[in-house]
């Protein structure tokens, strides 16, 4: 891509996929980046909402109302097949988020902590401890 | 009234599954729920044992859900790829279930039993779906079902081990990126070509060329796809997973998860992208292959420095992967037929190796080398069962793991790469090291008194033997899963259209 293409049309007309990159990025930044378990479920929806939002920017047309059969020939409707598939998307994602935040709750029942770096020395604590009892079994 | 149930033989295969899930958990009783559970596994081996019969000299099956006609309505399609992963994936299922009751009697409170049957029914469910579905979104929501019921069977093991919580979490972190990359790839796929239809798709993409766009979905599916099938170095979350999910789960997702997923980038790679752009091919060949043969070496020196078994099984899958993976990156026919021969016999091998394991858990309680000295005298059968599954590992003649290799390394030299079957052959000797550390421990050293380690139920030996039996079979007699593989391989290689197919419909 060369830069005669970065047109203020060009920038302002992709303004929905603009926002998903960043909001993408920053999701998936959050999940990377974060140690409380939670904020990580945080930047996961964020990064599955802007894959939603990718869908339905691909179906949006200006102007076009909801595919419902009105008489007139010449309606212009939004597709509604990628409208659908995010609706599955959106159920996937709540079960993902529900699974997700169950687990927190037991991980924070059984560690007494949902952050990430106190988690791992309590698991290495774990280890080194099982390979000093291990065969006295 | 069974002719009749013929034709909807495809929609049976999942929906039995997905139906008996739910009721596990309804009929309170867990002995009830076993019962379910066993007869809808075995009725989904029956069908897919059917599925693979009907469509091993060629043939297509097309399914039209709900008599919407494909492109439009979802379409189930099953040629001899998907019908050959259908049949490990319920052949796996239902010899796992037997072996569950008992060890899970075991482990776990009799309340939450009826869950468990339930997860692993609906992980089921998502396995076969992923085999046997022609729409590429259908793919996606079957992934999920398989994972987040993967997710949860994974976190049952916190019950002997709460790291299965935080291993469960990653899993579920590490999987749903890898979901929604895939689900950006088909996004993308949609834009171009506006089809969700494999077959369609294919066509489609053809006309529609080499473009930046189709690259990027390309790289999305690609490592999407990746994440799951814990592709060097995506594999972050597997040895965990595997490790602390109780025994008859990480039987079943090791012997499962990863192999479907394998086949999901297949279908991917050869039916729908094909190879036709540069990129696709050059990708492959600098990219996954590469990648594949670190897997081969990292993951089993990995896997040799591993105390605890289940771990150390862990690590060898994902090795087991890469072999898989270079077979693929070969990108011709033989290359195909060897990774998916290796499809089946690393999943019944390691079904075997993992089941084994449990073995020693129900009665040891715990799978470290250092608790399992001298095990071979109190639990002979498990151990032997164990020591054939780690011959098969090493790829040891009259075993499947050595058809595998046999047919990865002829592969590799019609390549004309010596190299790369230099490579199999002395990875294979690191696997060598690490199935040899158990057996030295099992076998050669003093069991420690006081010890009471008899041998495991019959319930639980049996399963574990049929596997052990299959891959002792199966080497001795690949005619089958040989036969199996190249049609499935052909089936994969010939591009798939609707124009040539619309005569039959």
């Amino acid at each position: 891509m060369t830069w005669d293409h970065m047109t203020a049309e060009f920038l302002v007309g992709h303004y929905n996929y603009w926002m998903t990159i960043i909001l993408m990025m920053i999701g998936l930044y959050v999940v990377v980046s974060r140690g409380n378990l939670v904020k990580k479920i945080v930047g996961l929806n964020l990064f599955q909402t802007s894959v939603f939002m990718l869908y339905i920017s691909m179906a949006k047309i200006f102007g076009g109302t909801a595919p419902i059969l009105t008489g007139n020939e010449d309606e212009v409707y939004s597709n509604p097949l990628p409208h659908v598939l995010i609706l599955t998307a959106i159920v996937v994602g709540v079960a993902t988020t529900a699974l997700g935040l169950a687990l927190i709750i037991r991980i924070r029942e059984s560690f007494d902590t949902i952050e990430e770096d106190e988690i791992f020395d309590i698991e290495q604590k774990m280890a080194e401890h099982a390979t000093s009892t291990s065969g006295e079994r | 009234m069974l002719s009749s149930l013929t034709p909807h033989l495809p929609a049976l295969q999942v929906v039995i599954p997905l139906i008996a899930a739910p009721l596990c958990t309804l009929f309170v009783n867990r002995h009830l729920a076993w019962a379910i559970a066993f007869t809808a596994s075995v009725a989904a081996f029956l069908v897919s044992a059917l599925l693979l019969a009907s469509v091993l000299d060629g043939a297509v099956i097309s399914y039209q859900l709900g008599g919407w006609a494909p492109p439009w309505g979802i379409e189930y399609r099953i040629d001899a790829a998907n019908a050959f992963v259908l049949f490990i994936v319920s052949l796996i299922g239902a010899l796992v279930l037997p072996y569950a009751r008992q060890s899970i009697e075991r482990e776990f409170d009799a309340s939450t039993h009826t869950y468990f049957y339930t997860c692993y029914l609906l992980s089921l469910t998502g396995f076969l779906g992923v085999a046997a579905t022609g729409d590429a979104f259908n793919v996606f929501v079957f992934l999920e079902i398989s994972s987040l019921s993967s997710y949860a069977l994974v976190a049952f093991g916190a019950k002997r081990d709460r790291r299965a919580l935080t291993a469960a979490y990653n899993y579920l972190i590490m999987g749903t990126i890898g979901a929604t990359f895939f689900v950006i790839g088909l996004g993308f796929l949609y834009m171009v070509t506006g089809t969700l239809n494999m077959a369609d798709l294919a066509v489609r993409l053809d006309d529609v060329g080499d473009t930046r766009v189709t690259r990027v979905a390309f790289v999305f599916i690609l490592v999407g796809v990746g994440l799951k099938l814990a592709m060097f170095p995506l594999h972050l979350w597997l040895p965990n997973a595997y490790s602390y999910a109780p025994p008859p789960a990480a039987a079943f997702l090791a012997a499962t998860a990863t192999k479907v997923a394998l086949y999901v980038l297949l279908r991917f790679m050869f039916t729908i992208f094909q190879f036709d752009h540069p990129i696709q091919g050059l990708t492959f060949e600098y990219v996954v292959m590469p990648l594949a043969i670190a897997a081969m070496f990292a993951a089993s020196i990995a896997a040799v420095f591993q105390e605890d078994i289940k771990r150390l099984l862990a690590y060898s899958s994902i090795a087991q992967v890469g072999y898989m993976l270079l077979g693929v990156a070969l990108l011709t026919e033989t290359g195909l037929t060897a990774g998916i021969i290796h499809l089946f016999n690393h999943a019944v091998t390691k079904g075997a190796l993992f089941l084994a394991v449990g073995c020693f858990v129900y009665q040891v309680g715990s799978s470290r080398l250092g608790d399992l000295k001298g095990i071979g005298k109190t639990m002979p059968w498990t151990t032997a069962a164990f020591a054939a599954g780690g011959l098969s590992l090493i790829g040891v003649p009259l075993t499947v793991g050595f058809i595998s290799k046999w047919y990865l390394i002829q592969a590799s030299l019609e390549a004309g790469s010596l190299l790369i079957a230099g490579l199999i052959v002395a990875s294979s000797l690191i696997a060598m090291v690490y199935v040899w550390r158990i057996i030295e421990v099992a076998y050669l050293e003093p069991a420690p008194e006081g010890r009471e380690a008899k041998e495991a139920p019959l319930s639980m030996i049996l399963p574990t033997y049929a596997l052990v039996a299959a891959s002792l079979y199966f080497g001795i007699n690949s005619e089958l899963t040989s036969n199996a593989a190249s049609v499935a391989a052909n089936a994969l290689f010939s591009a798939t259209n609707l124009a040539s197919e619309g005569a039959s419909h």
